[in-house]
């Protein structure tokens, strides 16, 4: 599985993957095993083998057993699955760790336009820094982000951080991340959004420290701080 | 239920109200619109393997184009395609013969609810070819994008899709009621409920899920439309009104529609496979209280499609539990329909075949739903092409196998001819192996992050690179697996006029359909049916043959009617 994931840069991500890869041991496991049974039912009582079928109605919980059980375990199972996934989403969507700063992406059909809150980590103060379809963070800093869409819906999808979240026009959506390893990657909108929608992606370019000051620096509007 | 007297003459013949010409009549839309969309999926797949190139047949497919040909594929595929042959076609079939009536309880009810299709089905088409194409804006046509012209560039389109799915709606809705009244009032005397073929009872549930499920859709449709075009603003933020309300009422409708069309093909899967082992249904009461089960969990799950929308993320947990919960009743129908396998004697005939790949297929589409009902795993794989080959791997069997599973059982009796057998077995395994060529390629591009939906992933450069030859792959699987129906549609054509004469009962099955000639004359049997025994009376002890029909004639007409 880790073959095709692209590469974990958040510091969620790992527990996301460690959801999929229980779910894929647990489910295929059970899979493989049920398509063995049938498998070997079907071929070993091909009628060439097996000339007269045996009746087995099962009216009786006794006789449904051998469906019941199986069926018990597999709830055990979910179960377990459930537990862990509950936890990790609590962990991304609702225990939303502080943050220096607060990231604005506004989704429009067909670009993101980041508004980063510059050196006073104030939104809506004029250092605030807009980039068109190019969001910086620092590595290792808790971001949030307020997600809005100002025409149809969109979807804020960062694939190396195990990140989604729809922007729903007339709702500011709150979200946050911590990107773990310095990179560019790739910012992709995962909600059919009309003609331009497969054009609609970005970069999300996460620095380390150094590398983020000298962004800061850069890119701060004339008569900031 | 006589109605043979006023039977119309010559051409009028095509307004019949015999249920099973209705039935005929929706095999053979179904199947023309199946040409359709899967033809739609050969222009997306050879826009996904090479992007804006000149295709032969398809010209340049820019992405608006494609935007239709995604929202028409997936709206036909369901709707036009699944529901009008499973529920309009085998339930139309189905459902007289096997409880022992001679026709629906509604006979022009019927009738009305196929020209409804049908006039459903030319408004859909006709959206082809007005200004601006089709409905481009998803199957699931979520508003504001469905609700302004603008967002897609598609006006009328829309209007058409709207008119048509809502005519759509209503004919299955009638379709329902007659399949109700008919299985509740006139079943042959002797024939419990409990006594149903598995298939009529999976017909009733569907029927059932249908009705209770489409209102909030149906009202769904109409504020849209009204938004549209009389200035309200249901789904529109800036005059009070939440584009969330739509996937709520949609969803409320989608997900028991996924059941509503996988039940009618897990009952025909039960058929096949009792009279291809020659052995008795392995639970059958466990089988129709879980289908029962499921049938009321599927209200409770639809906010599922919804994890990552922006609904209040506390929503989740209860919502991925019913999910993980309404896995167990279909755990339990998977199990007992491969426990029937058990201890068998199989003859592989093409519907054997098609049966047996329809439960191995879809226990990757079940399993492989775990992931997508895990919300947090949700999180990744919402709206990628893991969900794209999740769905392919519960609906390809659920309809094109099972369909194909209940056209090679029943072609015998629906036209008195049986279909060529060893071409039935190469359809077979071509159909299968290149279905799984098609979808196993996007699961892994789903792992690797490749949104759906989108025309060109060539632009993914940071997320997709080395990827490319996975959609190659598929692409050519989808071309494959289009061809390889044409064996199939030589095959069906040929045996309608040089098919072997099939015989009353060619599979030596116990349900009462085969009691009746094949095909059956318009008041299906020559006198009164009656039940003596269970519906899968295969292989019982005591018994020198290996099958005992459910029913026996009484009082058989002096003159065949």
């Amino acid at each position: 599985m880790n073959r095709w994931l692209p590469e974990n840069a958040s510091s969620y991500g790992a527990r996301i993957d460690g959801v999929m890869e229980l779910i894929f041991w647990i489910v295929g496991a059970w899979f493989v095993l049920v398509i063995g049974v049938l498998l070997f039912f079907a071929l070993r009582y091909h009628h060439r083998w097996h000339e007269r079928a045996a009746y087995v109605p099962a009216r009786t919980l006794r006789g449904m057993a051998i469906v019941l059980v199986p069926t018990a375990v597999i709830l055990l199972f979910d179960l377990v699955i459930e537990t862990a996934s509950t936890r990790v989403w609590d962990l991304v969507k609702i225990d939303i760790p502080p943050a220096a700063q607060t990231v604005r992406v506004i989704a429009k059909q067909y670009t993101w336009t980041i508004v980063h809150p510059g050196a006073d980590n104030q939104l809506d103060t004029a250092d605030d820094i807009s980039e068109l379809n190019v969001m910086h963070v620092p590595a290792g800093e808790v971001v949030h982000f307020e997600l809005l869409s100002e025409d149809v819906i969109h979807s804020f999808f960062l694939p190396n951080l195990r990140l989604k979240q729809d922007a729903v026009p007339g709702r500011t959506i709150r979200g946050w991340f911590e990107a773990t390893r310095p990179g560019t990657y790739q910012l992709v909108c995962a909600e059919l959004c009309g003609l331009g929608h497969t054009n609609m992606r970005g970069r999300l370019v996460v620095h380390d420290a150094e590398g983020y000051r000298a962004w800061l620096g850069s890119a701060s509007p004339a008569g900031g701080k | 239920m006589q109605h043979g007297a006023s039977q119309p003459r010559g051409l009028w013949r095509v307004f019949s109200l015999d249920h099973k010409t209705i039935a005929k009549q929706y095999l053979l839309t179904g199947l023309v619109m199946a040409i359709v969309g899967g033809w739609l999926a050969q222009g997306m797949r050879a826009q996904l393997a090479w992007p804006y190139r000149d295709f032969p047949f398809f010209g340049l497919i820019e992405p608006g184009r494609y935007n239709a040909l995604v929202t028409m594929h997936g709206t036909i595929m369901l709707f036009w395609v699944a529901m009008p042959i499973l529920l309009g076609a085998f339930g139309n079939f189905l459902i007289p013969l096997m409880i022992g009536a001679r026709d629906m309880a509604f006979p022009r009810l019927n009738m009305l609810s196929f020209w409804t299709f049908l006039l459903s089905t030319f408004v859909l088409l006709a959206s082809f070819f007005v200004e601006a194409g089709p409905a481009a804006g998803g199957w699931t046509a979520y508003p504001p994008l469905s609700a302004v012209p603008g967002y897609t560039g598609v006006d009328l389109g829309t209007d058409l899709w709207i008119v048509a799915v809502a005519l759509e709606f209503i004919s299955v809705l009638m379709g329902g009621i007659n399949f109700l009244t008919t299985t509740i009032n006139l079943r042959a005397r002797g024939m419990r409920m409990m006594d149903l073929p598995l298939v009529v009872w999976m017909q009733l549930v569907s029927s059932v899920l249908f009705m209770l499920s489409v209102g909030p859709l149906i009202a769904g449709a109409a504020m849209l439309f009204l938004d549209r075009h009389a200035g309200s603003g249901f789904f529109d933020p800036a005059k009070g009104g939440d584009p969330l309300l739509w996937q709520h009422l949609f969803w409320f409708f989608g997900h028991p529609e996924v059941y509503v069309i996988l039940l009618p093909g897990l009952g025909i899967v039960a058929e096949v496979l009792t009279a291809g082992a020659r052995k008795t249904l392995f639970g059958y009461t466990m089988i129709v209280w879980s289908v029962i089960v499921s049938g009321l969990l599927s209200f409770l799950v639809w906010s599922h499609h919804q994890f990552v929308s922006g609904l209040d993320p506390r929503f989740a947990m209860p919502f991925a539990l019913t999910t993980i919960l309404i896995s167990v009743p279909f755990a339990v129908q998977l199990f007992a329909l491969i426990a029937t396998l058990w201890r068998g004697s199989i003859r592989y005939s093409p519907a054997m075949l098609f049966a047996v790949g329809t439960i191995a297929t879809f226990l990757v589409g079940g399993t492989t739903g775990i992931a997508l009902g895990a919300s947090a795993a949700d999180i990744y794989f919402h709206d990628t092409y893991f969900v794209v080959a999740h769905f392919h791997y519960t609906l390809f069997p659920s309809v094109i196998l099972a369909m194909h599973a209940g056209i090679y059982h029943w072609f015998p009796k629906m036209f008195g001819r049986l279909m060529h057998a060893k071409w039935g077995h190469v359809h077979f395994w071509l159909t299968f192996v290149f279905f799984h060529l098609t979808f196993i390629p996007q699961f892994l591009l789903g792992l690797a992050g490749h949104p759906r939906r989108v025309a060109d992933p060539l632009q993914f450069d940071l997320l997709l690179s080395g990827m490319q030859p996975y959609n190659l792959v598929s692409t050519i699987g989808a071309f494959c697996l289009f061809a390889a129906q044409v064996p199939f549609l030589i095959n069906f054509c040929w045996s309608l006029w040089r098919g072997k004469p099939a015989g009353a009962n060619p599979w030596r099955a116990t349900t009462i359909e085969w009691l009746a000639t094949s095909p059956p004359p318009h008041d299906n049997f020559p006198g009164e049916v009656v039940a003596v025994r269970g519906p899968y009376e295969y292989s019982t002890p005591g018994s020198e043959s290996d099958w005992l029909p459910q029913g026996k004639l009484e009082n058989a007409d002096s003159v065949a009617s």
